[in-house]
């Protein structure tokens, strides 16, 4: 034991490299044999955790669009999923988005989007009416926010202020009671939260609204 | 090193002597979050149990290699390997239950329970008592999370792992599943467990 703490104080820089590279050899292998476990851990995990991820986000379809699923008459609905790219700056912005046919009529479209939170992504899906005019539900799909403050931008009891909203109005935060045509209540001690979910919800409403069709949509084939 | 404890009295002292929770007070952040419940409660210690067993058994294996400054970080290493195993497994096949308990998975990472473990027992006895002594550590962890969580789920919700037990008159005491709940809950067990220790002239 006093010989490496000696080792570490003594000799030229040069030596000290080697020698502490040939004494943190333990390190280095671990590192890669751990590695290489979690490699394959990941390759064989993740077709399944994307798989569960999709399974949720086709489960709160119907109801994003305004559906009781248990009163559908079985195969009346139809899910389609596809991209939608809108310009933007140059670029191009991508959507995932979900077309809702009910019965072979456009029911509503419920559309992925993500933006920074205050503690990590946050993932949303939006529900709109047929011509995007009207929010028709949100859903929090991922979010890392603060257990008990912002983490309540999860609970239906505050995702329900989003419903009925006109995309032709911007949403804005206000705090307390007095919400307004377009005031979305904060959550309490969560302002950054609430603001993070509405500016995604604004962007996504000012990126889709008009633009959104089914002719401008790229469907994967086949999938339902 | 003649006088370190054997296997059985690691496994013993684990569970009520020695309680991670209730006698060493460590891991307390994901005990007090994950107990609202017994079903996220069981699932943390199973976690847990996991993580301790392996870095135990692996860092017993290795611990004629290690070098004392370098020992921490082999310990973090393969611990947080294991953690993140575990958090993928769970997000594989308990979906629901791997976003309800969210960021505590990843936090095994820093529970003090597990390094003290691989510091006090793996890296210093053989692979036979470091894997005794996690058991019984993961088994005081597990009674002490459950005992929690069961004050707290029946209180709070009426109910015992989701299953209605308390008459449907009972008012749900929804402070308990929240966290002052946790912290009431815990410091009430923590004097329960301390005043019988003392009774029993155990001290503490």
């Amino acid at each position: 034991m006093e010989t490496v703490l000696d080792d570490n104080r003594s000799g030229p820089s040069g030596q000290r490299i080697g020698g502490n590279l040939a004494r943190a050899w333990l390190v280095l292998v671990l590192a890669l044999v751990l590695g290489a476990a979690l490699a394959a851990v990941q390759v064989h995990l993740s077709p399944i955790i994307a798989a569960n991820k999709r399974n949720e986000t086709l489960r709160q379809i119907p109801a994003l669009v305004g559906l009781e699923p248990a009163t559908l008459k079985p195969g009346s609905l139809e899910i389609r999923s596809g991209v939608f790219e809108v310009p933007a700056n140059g670029t191009a912005r991508f959507y995932r988005v979900f077309m809702v046919r009910l019965e072979g009529r456009l029911a509503g479209w419920v559309v992925k989007t993500a933006g920074q939170g205050y503690a990590d992504r946050i993932e949303v899906l939006i529900g709109f009416d047929p011509g995007v005019t009207a929010i028709t539900g949100l859903f929090i799909l991922e979010q890392k926010e603060t257990p008990g403050l912002g983490a309540k931008i999860a609970l239906p009891s505050w995702r329900r202020q989003f419903v009925g909203k006109k995309t032709a109005t911007r949403l804005t935060v206000v705090k307390g009671r007095s919400a307004g045509a377009g005031g979305i209540d904060a959550v309490s001690g969560a302002t950054i939260s609430s603001r993070s979910v509405v500016r995604i919800v604004n962007r996504t409403v000012h990126d889709l609204a008009g633009r959104l069709t089914p002719e401008a949509v790229r469907f994967a084939g086949g999938e339902s | 090193m003649a006088d370190q404890p054997t296997a059985t009295e690691r496994f013993v002292q684990g569970i009520l002597p020695e309680n991670p929770v209730y006698r060493q007070l460590l891991g307390l952040c994901s005990t007090l979050a994950v107990t609202n419940g017994l079903k996220p409660a069981l699932t943390m210690a199973g976690a847990v149990g996991f993580v301790l067993l392996s870095a135990n058994v692996i860092i017993s294996l290795i611990r004629n290699l290690l070098k004392p400054h370098l020992r921490i970080v082999v310990f973090t290493l393969i611990i947080a390997a294991f953690v993140t195993m575990v958090d993928r497994f769970l997000a594989a096949y308990m979906y629901s239950m791997s976003k309800a308990l969210g960021p505590y998975i990843p936090l095994i990472i820093v529970n003090c329970i597990i390094i003290c473990r691989c510091e006090v027992c793996a890296s210093r006895q053989s692979v036979f008592t470091a894997a005794a002594d996690a058991v019984g550590q993961t088994a005081g962890f597990a009674l002490a999370l459950v005992s929690i969580a069961a004050v707290r789920e029946l209180l709070g919700t009426g109910a015992l792992a989701g299953v209605r037990v308390l008459p449907a008159a009972w008012p749900d005491w929804v402070v308990m599943v929240l966290p002052p709940g946790a912290f009431l809950t815990f410091g009430l067990l923590l004097a329960l467990v301390n005043w019988v220790a003392a009774r029993r002239g155990g001290g503490g």
